[in-house]
């Protein structure tokens, strides 16, 4: 059995003809992950007790021919940004060490009640902040496909526990390109839900409007089995939306041709990466191929996306992040005689450089004074952004971009330099301000055997669409 | 808009924010806050009089991400998490309370 390139479908046929056993499939990863996680660093604490006693449940069933559910014996890790009992949930920082939440996310649970074994918990940026998986106070994570470099972020533990073999899917959570940039790095398939799709219930939130809970896979119909598991409204979350759950598999199976997809001249001028260009052009020539139109769009506030982003999760993060103060989980600092020393020495201590960074600039910009200069320009750039894709849309089904303007770079390379390291996100905010769902997916290879990503763009509510054509791409790569 | 950040702004943020910082930490953001925001600076070519905010995209779809009544749930009592394995993971508790140093200062 190829831990490598196990899909869902797979695992589930291999259950069911009694090749392999649940627990058997977990031992297996778990294995894998002593021998080779040491190298990658991508998960952060294994839950083998609540995992192998899911196990045993699917074996139990499968031995008494019960039908078994959609994930049976799937092994999955989680993201660390996302609450499950008996494990601890460090969200990448110190200051919720030792933290155990006492409640599951809604997503993680529905995965397990479909069947799915949850191996464990996955490194990750410092609540989820950061571009490349360098900002976890757990250590950087390394990319599975080259050592030397990043596995993005803020998924990349997620990313990489996947294209390694741990398990074979993940989750991750995407505020500005968290699930589909480090997908791109990896070579694995990473889909973003449009807001609302997935309850929030259970995720350690970083910026509220924006945050969101998606899948990583090893293709794109395991995209879609995941989305149609954890996709729906929850009675915890306000803001899950009630819209229908489609049959996302079945959408995403359909045929392309006659379908008009848009590329947006904004996504491919100065900065991007020759073989990435020439790779993503392919991906639009074999869509023209499989019977799609091809019009070229204009995004025209796409270069505003970057600094919209900065101003508005900046401001949401330093008002989510004012719960962390040593009152009722994590981290305590106790030297303090004092209430408010004690919230100032305990974030002092719990925080990375980048968290405070961008707590600091959050608090300005909402500040007395800067409110109106800063986060409600951006608020009102943000609704242009949003009309330029409900624009495109109105004559477009799907519209095609490269992922990442780089293949995944060198660690340490940028991490200097925040200003360089937030543009490596060019592709990837717009979409996350308008809230619209987008899949990121493998479209060949660098000469040097870095992985490149496309990334397929849909209107809200409309990933069967996005997931259609991702895997029309998918296709043209075997 | 980019007045420049001074080592003062940057000790009043931190202050608001409650984040204590090391004299080094507060150079370092002071460059940090100024570089970013020098980029955030390219806001201010579009003219947005008449733009309204967008805070979710919920305002901009309507219905479709709806804020209307069926987003509220009944109001039934039903079972809450356990408070003691909330106190449990509280780093100082007293049985019913979270438990903070003095509040009041003299």
């Amino acid at each position: 059995m190829n831990l490598e390139t196990l899909s869902i479908d797979q695992t589930r046929a291999a259950l069911t003809s009694g090749e392999t056993t649940a627990t058997a499939l977990a031992e297996v990863h778990y294995a894998r992950i002593a021998q080779k996680d040491g190298e990658i660093n991508s998960y952060l604490s294994l839950a083998k007790d609540r995992a192998l006693a899911q196990a045993a449940k699917i074996d139990a069933l499968a031995k008494a021919g019960d039908p078994l559910p959609p994930l049976a014996g799937v092994p999955l890790g989680i993201k660390d940004v996302l609450t499950m009992v008996g494990s601890p949930a460090t969200a990448g920082s110190k200051i919720l060490e030792g933290y155990h939440p006492p409640y599951d996310c809604t997503a993680v649970a529905k995965l397990e009640a479909a069947g799915a074994v949850l191996l464990g918990k996955l490194n990750c940026d410092e609540f989820a902040m950061g571009s490349s998986n360098e900002n976890s106070a757990y250590g950087p994570v390394h990319n599975p496909r080259a050592l030397d470099r990043v596995p993005g972020g803020s998924s990349g533990g997620s990313a990489a526990a996947v294209a390694a073999g741990f398990c074979v899917a993940s989750l991750g959570t995407d505020t500005g390109g968290s699930i589909r940039q480090p997908a791109a790095f990896c070579g694995v398939t990473g889909l973003l839900p449009t807001w609302g799709r997935v309850s929030r219930f259970g995720l350690i939130a970083f910026a509220s409007s924006l945050d969101r809970i998606g899948p990583f896979t090893r293709n794109v119909k395991d995209a879609a089995t995941l989305l149609g598991v954890m996709a729906g409204s929850d009675i915890m979350d306000a803001t899950a939306s009630h819209t229908p759950v489609n049959d996302y598999v079945a959408e995403s199976q359909k045929p392309v041709a006659g379908l008009k997809i848009g590329v947006p001249e904004e996504y491919f001028g100065e900065g991007l990466d020759l073989e990435i260009r020439a790779a993503v052009e392919k991906s639009i020539a074999d869509l023209k191929a499989a019977g799609c139109e091809i019009k070229k769009i204009s995004l025209p506030h796409t270069r505003y996306a970057i600094p919209t982003y900065y101003v508005i999760a900046t401001a949401e993060a330093s008002s989510n992040l004012s719960r962390f103060d040593g009152v009722r989980f994590g981290l305590r600092d106790k030297s303090a005689s004092t209430l408010t020393g004690m919230y100032r020495q305990t974030r002092d201590a719990g925080f990375g450089a980048e968290v405070k960074r961008r707590i600091l600039l959050g608090t300005y910009a909402l500040s007395a004074g800067y409110y109106d200069a800063y986060y409600k320009k951006a608020q009102q750039v943000r609704t242009l952004l949003t009309r330029d894709f409900l624009s495109a849309f109105a004559d477009v089904d799907a519209i095609v971009t490269p992922m990442t303007p780089t293949p995944a770079f060198k660690l340490g390379e940028k991490t200097d330099d925040p200003v360089a390291m937030y543009l490596a996100d060019v592709y990837t905010v717009a979409a996350s301000l308008a809230g619209i769902c987008g899949v990121s997916v493998p479209c060949g290879n660098t000469k040097e055997g870095l992985p490149i990503g496309v990334q397929i763009l849909g209107r809200h509510f409309d990933e069967g669409m996005a997931l259609r054509v991702a895997q029309a791409v998918e296709n043209a790569q075997k | 808009m980019s007045e420049t950040v001074t080592l003062d702004v940057v000790r009043r943020v931190a202050e608001l924010a409650l984040l204590e910082l090391k004299d080094d930490e507060v150079v370092r953001m002071q460059k940090d806050l100024n570089a970013i925001l020098g980029h955030i600076d390219q806001l201010n070519e579009l003219d947005t009089a008449g733009v309204p905010p967008m805070a979710q995209v919920s305002e901009i779809l309507g219905g479709q991400v709806e804020a209307s009544a069926d987003a509220l749930r009944e109001d039934l009592v039903r079972p809450s998490i356990d408070r003691t394995a909330v106190l449990r993971e509280a780093p100082e508790a007293d049985h019913r309370f979270f438990k903070v140093p003095k509040v009041i200062e003299r």
